[in-house]
């Protein structure tokens, strides 16, 4: 069947990223951070934070600034729903889009 | 090896027999919710962890459903872990009974035999772990309180060696409640016979692992560019271990009995077998009972013999074959039914039997259902009864016959 070289006997794999694929293609509206208001950003120190502790795909990196991998978060706003600050906003991924391109 | 001479006699029922060989396997984890029959077991276990005389732990559950969930994950993760239940709390944990199976997890349970409701009843039959039968668990019928105590111990070795759960099971009340001298191995003896478990899984933060994520139907490539199997491979995988488990079942039988003196080197046992040409054919403490009609048939002239099944799954079709060549009426007793066909037992030996050279006539009879009293004399008479049709040619009948007053 040429499956053997897989010596599993039951479900068992190693956690890896994206082995769904570039899950990010999922997304049908994705986070838009307001750095301005962003806590860390306007203390300019590690802080807060919600958003990094909150992603169920950790995607959101801990550091000033924070960077969202948009390659894998799948859009499910829950760090537009956890940000004290507001910071972040869920936006419809086609009127991103075509806003970019009427840019 | 050197028999095991330090073993004593005790006057123990069924319950203590399984409570005990749990303790001598020395598992770690057990988690159980009681119920009627089984109560004593879970018991007895909580006694001996909360006595300090078993290190184990004791995980108190809120029913039958999290005891096994609780089996599972801490198998998982390497420990020796023991369950025991009966009917309703065995229906309760069909759906674990997939996933410990599924994840090739040695859990070993004790069912103690009992009927289902609709209507209520407490008292034995096999319907129970009869009705879980396709979830991939190796199954084991003892048929009296030694064997209950030594088939315990066996199983953590046979499922620990093919990585298969393993189902010991027998009669509630019958043997469950019921007090017969039983011969404990020392403790020394099973640790020289039982080594400790080797998972195949692994807990090591080091080196995370995934298990039982969605598996698709075909194999697919993982994260580290291996091509891993996909659900239907895994499934394969679990049919042949149980398929090829039967060399390991009658050698870790046969490894018992070179240690303790009592050999289950056989899926079955044979009751004057070498000469009979009538056999019956039962599971648990019934086949017992079933020795006591042969007794009644051979003083009426008749050559009767009982074969036991101890193993129901893997089911041993081959050796059964042989076991019976010489048949030409084969009584099949059952404590279960799959309603709108028959006893399971005779399903698995009519099938068996097909493209063999045995052209026996087959009768099923269902006994014993709810507690039911099964008597020696009903089993004759139901042998008496069935050579009296086959005479007139009939081989088999579409659907069994009950020895009860419909």
């Amino acid at each position: 069947m040429g499956t053997r070289d897989c010596r599993h006997i039951c479900g068992e794999s190693s956690p890896g990223i994206g082995e769904g694929g570039r899950t990010g293609e999922w997304r049908s509206s994705l986070p838009v951070i307001d750095q301005k208001k962003c806590l860390p950003v306007r203390q300019n120190k590690p802080a807060c934070f919600q958003c990094w502790l909150y992603c169920p795909d950790a995607v959101i990196s801990k550091t000033v600034p924070i960077q969202i991998n948009l390659e894998y978060c799948k859009g499910c706003g829950i760090c537009a729903q956890v940000c004290p600050a507001q910071a972040i906003a869920m936006v419809n991924e086609e009127d991103f889009h075509s806003e970019l391109g009427s840019k | 090896m050197e028999r095991d001479r330090k073993a004593d006699i005790q006057i123990l029922d069924g319950n203590h027999a399984a409570a005990l060989g749990a303790k001598l396997s020395r598992v770690q984890v057990i988690a159980a919710y009681p119920i009627t029959p089984q109560s004593p077991v879970t018991e007895r276990l909580s006694e001996f962890v909360e006595g300090g005389t078993l290190n184990a732990e004791y995980v108190a559950v809120e029913s039958e459903h999290s005891a096994l969930a609780v089996c599972t994950s801490a198998s998982i993760v390497g420990a020796r872990t023991f369950t025991a239940t009966s009917s309703h709390g065995l229906a309760y944990m069909h759906e674990m009974l997939h996933w410990a199976a599924g994840t090739r997890l040695p859990v070993v349970l004790a069912c103690v035999n009992r009927a289902i409701g609709a209507p209520w009843n407490v008292l034995n039959d096999q319907q129970d772990s009869i009705s879980q039968r396709d979830t991939g668990w190796i199954q084991i019928y003892a048929r009296n309180n030694q064997e209950i105590l030594d088939s315990v111990i066996q199983a953590y070795k046979i499922a620990e060696a093919v990585y298969i759960p393993v189902m010991v099971c027998y009669d509630g009340y019958i043997l469950s409640h019921t007090e017969m001298p039983v011969d404990v191995p020392s403790q020394n003896n099973v640790d020289r016979f039982l080594p400790p478990y080797k998972p195949h899984t692994t807990l090591e933060p080091s080196n995370p692992k995934n298990y039982n994520l969605v598996t698709l139907a075909n194999p697919r490539v993982n994260a580290e560019g291996v091509l891993c199997h996909g659900y239907m491979e895994l499934r394969y995988l679990l049919q042949e271990a149980l398929q090829n488990s039967r060399e390991t079942i009658t050698m870790v039988g046969r490894e018992f009995g070179e240690l303790f003196g009592r050999s289950y080197a056989s899926m079955f046992w044979e009751d004057r077998m070498k000469d009979a040409d009538i056999v019956i054919v039962a599971m648990g403490s019934l086949a017992l009972e079933a020795t006591v009609a042969a007794d009644v048939l051979r003083k009426e002239g008749h050559k009767a013999g009982v074969l036991g099944l101890r193993v129901f799954r893997p089911f041993p079709k081959g050796d059964l074959v042989k076991a019976l060549e010489k048949s030409r009426l084969i009584v099949v007793l059952d404590k279960n039914i799959s309603y709108g066909s028959e006893g399971a037992t005779c399903s698995e030996i009519k099938s068996a039997l097909y493209g063999s050279s045995v052209n026996a006539g087959i009768r099923n009879f269902i006994v014993g259902l709810g507690g039911r009293d099964v008597k020696a004399r009903e089993l004759a008479d139901a042998v008496n009864k069935s050579l009296a049709s086959l005479k007139e040619g009939v081989l088999n009948n579409e659907y069994p016959e009950w020895i009860c007053y419909i």
